[in-house]
């Protein structure tokens, strides 16, 4: 599985009032390459401190879901977080890390994933849903099954590819601002764990009020 | 006698700290301050030890320095306020995340650092970063005062002002002894 071929199966699994933290270098070029979005922060520099931001965002939004997409490489440089996060527990929480054991973005250098087992490390740090991937309809069916499990943690394994066809994210500003503005809009005061409950969950209420009109009539 | 008159004065004086750390927390949330992240330092004891036990301002206990930064980040974006507290040391840490997330996308944190290293300090780890603190973020851009006791409520509001009307990252410097 190619990274661009591994961010396309996760915007496939990305509900309408989920947002998406997306780190450093290829990773968030390649997303907003794919599908931008009011939804995604890329997060361009500050390497490492995706899934930090990710923590913040589900503890204070609870009813929606945090989808943090990082490397290897970003995870090594801030594996702490993992404990700050699975201590915290946010059940909202799902952290994918793309697993190509290189630094791509700068030049394909070997990072220390290969002999390192993250999958082991998510589940000792408290993650309560810990999967390790390797093909797209493995992904897709863990992106499915960690749903309302978080923290989750899905190591997906790709290949190293040096691609770098995807535009530079160049309006930090504001992407920063048209995502704050699309949390504010979408912030919904009732309880529900993701868009697709609460989907079923209207989907629900329609047909009973469907049934009782029958009923009425 | 002398054991028993030790013993008051030790007692008066954590009163007193427990008492400035109360100020301290209670002009935050006057600012509108909600949420806490950081990573503990002895001259902070006290203050954490308040915000844990505040529902208002949650406390996220982070690995390190940097983590508390980008908690504090994901907070803000989804309409909080955060606090983040650190030691100067951390500060050193943080130099990436003030100069690629929180400086280009105008992100306004509100900071407390203890700034060890001043005259007087005994901790040789300490020199380096007490005389290169201020400098550093009057490099990078990042505006910053002393709080003292004497001037906690106008400090913490001045600060919180300033990064609404410019929308930057703000940092209130306490040397040892303020809150210990």
């Amino acid at each position: 599985m190619r990274r661009y071929k591994a961010i396309e199966t996760i915007c496939q699994s990305i509900g309408k009032n989920d947002a998406v933290v997306s780190s450093t270098g290829l990773i968030s070029r390649d997303l907003l390459a794919i599908k931008d979005s009011p939804q995604n922060f890329y997060m361009v520099g500050s390497m490492g401190l995706a899934s930090s931001i990710g923590l913040g965002l589900a503890v204070c939004q609870n009813n929606r879901r945090v989808v943090i997409i990082e490397g290897d490489g970003s995870i090594l440089m801030n594996m702490g977080s993992m404990s700050t996060i699975a201590h915290s527990c946010p059940r909202n929480l799902l952290h994918l890390v793309l697993d190509n054991e290189a630094y791509d973005s700068s030049g394909g250098q070997p990072t220390t994933s290969k002999t390192t087992r993250l999958e082991e490390v998510a589940r000792a740090a408290g993650y309560r849903f810990v999967r390790k991937v390797g093909s797209r309809n493995e992904l897709r069916q863990s992106l499915t099954d960690s749903t309302n499990k978080g923290p989750a943690f899905i190591l997906a394994k790709i290949e190293k590819d040096g691609s770098r066809n995807s535009p530079r994210v160049l309006e930090l500003v504001e992407i920063k601002r048209r995502f704050q503005e699309w949390l504010k809009d979408t912030t919904d005061t009732k309880p529900h764990r993701n868009s697709q409950r609460a989907e079923a969950q209207k989907r629900l209420a329609v047909i009973r009020n469907d049934a009782s009109s029958k009923h009425l009539s | 006698m002398t054991s028993g008159f030790k013993g008051s004065k030790e007692k008066s004086s954590e009163q007193k700290m427990i008492m400035a750390a109360d100020t301290f927390c209670t002009s935050l949330k006057r600012n509108g301050v909600n949420l806490a992240s950081g990573v503990p330092c002895a001259v902070q004891k006290y203050i954490i030890d308040r915000l844990v036990k505040d529902a208002e301002i949650p406390y996220v206990q982070a690995a390190r320095e940097e983590d508390a930064i980008g908690i504090g980040v994901g907070a803000y974006l989804a309409g909080k306020k955060p606090i983040i507290l650190m030691q100067n040391s951390g500060l050193a840490n943080c130099m990436n995340a003030f100069a690629s997330l929180l400086l280009p996308y105008r992100i306004p944190l509100l900071f407390l650092v203890t700034w060890r290293g001043c005259p007087g300090e005994d901790a040789p780890q300490h020199f380096v970063m007490g005389r290169a603190t201020t400098g550093l973020l009057e490099v990078l851009g990042v505006p910053f005062s002393v709080l003292s006791m004497e001037n906690v409520e106008t400090t913490i509001s001045n600060s919180t002002h300033l990064m609404q009307e410019q929308h930057v990252p703000v940092v209130m410097l306490i040397r040892r002894g303020t809150f210990e």
